[in-house]
């Protein structure tokens, strides 16, 4: 099983309600994945600052002065939002590189979820509506984002397992379904560079859609080429800085629908999650067809 | 007329007073409100009834439906009608995958769209979708009656039985051992009747006849690759 939610919106007004209206669909997903959950969430970028979301065990020790302590090592202001087992860190964009490195000597137990100019991951263990509530998800604003709750097949219940999985700088992705060809490729994608963390199969998926827009593709092409290239189940649904795209396996056994209005385009592994948007009386509702991509960009 | 809200009331209920009702013969009329895409409205039901559901329904809609009629004024998700034995189901929007999946009879009447694995397994029902089906429709189906105003996906009857499949539009591809077939008098006479009968825009002529070519009932070594 597993649960996918995304809402990409095209209306400014609803930017606000934003971590609310995900929020709603994402519980509602609870029986398809409750045993942990996470969301990508795309806000308040741009600038000459990056963001670097963090995760730690150990996070009141980890965080307490990771500003300062990243900041004096790479020579470079950082400042740091704690966010439950998570911390948001601003830094300098061409201090990006610098920042990771420096993070592996002095954090070398910290996680890092996510790097970009907007996006941010937030997952951990436990039922989706404890997950957003302990980061505070409803409150969140922002241009588009994705939710995931999880039932796992593939590997273990960890926070490292949870979706989504963020392979590029401001990517994500999170998947319903099992692929059959990730150890290949996982061996594949590491020859050419790709850094996987984990052994779980959707890691897989999103490094090769990073590794394909890395080498030129467009996230329309690299959607494309999933269909060929990976073997197994899938629904991937991907987001970018500023896109957001869908796509399903040939065979499409895991489910999938898809509504559009003049405010959003939403998708979901089921009609319920959609059922308390703005508009979803009037929105066009359908199901992506298979082996079909769909991407939207702002 | 019983109203079932289910933003109030549990589904639970709803479909333990419907199951009440199993043995009785007296038609009763139900509507159920704010239905929100949940899961089994209607399942298992076994009287004569008319029930609206008045929105979009989840899963296994009227799934095993024996003699009730039963009207989505919305779109039905994956496995609407499964299993059905006998009454109708009639949908105004669309219907997600596995649509009439193993149904015995019956008939499931689908206005718009319906998706993947149409009627696969189906043992008897009768489908009319007024749009499109997906890929696999009908797959392994033994009998009973496909038609298709619309176009069929990649697949269509693939290693079916005696089901007859009849589409106004284009197939994408048929399945193994399924085959084009004529149109004769009785099918034409099927099709105006089924037509007549579920409202739909369409004249019997305009289909075309598929079904069963046959060669793989019994084990033939020379068709060993298409097993």
């Amino acid at each position: 099983m597993c649960g996918i939610v995304g809402l990409f919106l095209k209306d400014k007004s609803l930017e606000p309600r934003l971590g609310e209206l995900l929020t709603e669909m994402l519980v509602t997903m609870t029986e398809r994945g409750p045993d942990s959950a996470g969301i990508a969430i795309y806000r308040n970028g741009g600038g000459d600052a990056s963001k670097l979301t963090l995760q730690s065990e150990n996070a009141d020790e980890d965080f307490a002065t990771i500003d300062a302590d990243l900041g004096n090592a790479i020579g470079a202001t950082v400042t740091s939002e704690r966010n439950d087992t998570h911390a948001v860190l601003s830094v300098p964009s061409d201090k990006i590189d610098l920042a990771r490195d420096a993070l592996s000597k002095i954090r070398p137990d910290v996680r890092i979820m996510s790097v970009g100019e907007t996006i941010e991951i937030y997952k951990e263990v436990g039922l989706p509506k404890d997950v957003a509530a302990r980061f505070a998800v409803e409150k969140m604003g922002g241009t588009h984002a994705i939710g995931h709750t999880r039932m796992a097949t593939e590997s273990g219940v960890s926070t490292l397992s949870a979706h989504p999985f963020s392979t590029g700088d401001d990517q994500c992705l999170v998947h319903n379904g099992s692929l059959s060809n990730h150890n290949r490729m996982r061996r594949q994608l590491r020859r050419e560079g790709m850094v996987i963390n984990t052994e779980n199969d959707t890691e897989v998926g999103a490094a090769y859609v990073s590794w394909k827009m890395k080498t030129g593709s467009t996230l329309g092409e690299a959607l494309e080429s999933t269909i060929d290239d990976i073997d197994g189940f899938f629904n991937f649904v991907v987001g970018t800085k500023d896109g957001f795209g869908v796509v399903r396996d040939p065979i499409a056994t895991k489910p999938a629908v898809m509504a559009e209005t003049d405010q959003y385009v939403a998708f979901a592994s089921e009609y319920r999650a959609f059922v308390d948007l703005p508009g979803i009386d009037n929105a066009r509702v359908w199901e992506p067809e298979p082996a079909t991509v769909y991407f939207w960009n702002h | 007329m019983n109203t079932v809200d289910l933003e109030t009331q549990s589904l639970r209920s709803l479909n333990q007073s419907l199951h009440d009702l199993i043995g009785t013969t007296e038609k009763t009329k139900w509507t159920v409100l704010n239905p929100k895409g949940a899961h089994a409205i209607a399942a298992g039901i076994d009287s004569p009834m008319d029930i609206t559901i008045d929105g979009s329904a989840g899963y296994f809609c009227a799934s095993m439906n024996k003699q009730a009629d039963v009207h989505i004024k919305g779109s039905a998700g994956p496995g609407l009608g499964e299993n059905m034995i006998s009454g109708t189901i009639t949908v105004d929007g669309d219907a997600s995958q596995n649509a009439g999946a193993t149904a015995h009879g019956g008939l499931l009447n689908i206005k718009g769209n319906a998706s993947a694995r149409t009627g696969i397994s189906m043992k008897g029902v009768d489908i009319v979708v007024h749009g499109s089906i997906g890929h696999m429709a009908a797959f392994m189906g033994q009998s009973g009656n496909l038609v298709v105003l619309g176009d069929a996906g990649e697949a269509l009857g693939d290693s079916c039985y005696e089901a007859r499949f009849f589409v106004r539009g284009e197939v994408k591809s048929l399945g193994a051992d399924c085959e084009k077939k004529e149109m004769r008098p009785e099918h034409i006479e099927f099709l105006k009747d089924i037509l007549e009968r579920t409202g739909a825009d369409a004249k019997p002529e305009e289909f075309t006849r598929y079904g069963s070519a046959r060669k793989l009932y019994n084990f033939d070594v020379d068709n060993a690759s298409a097993y």
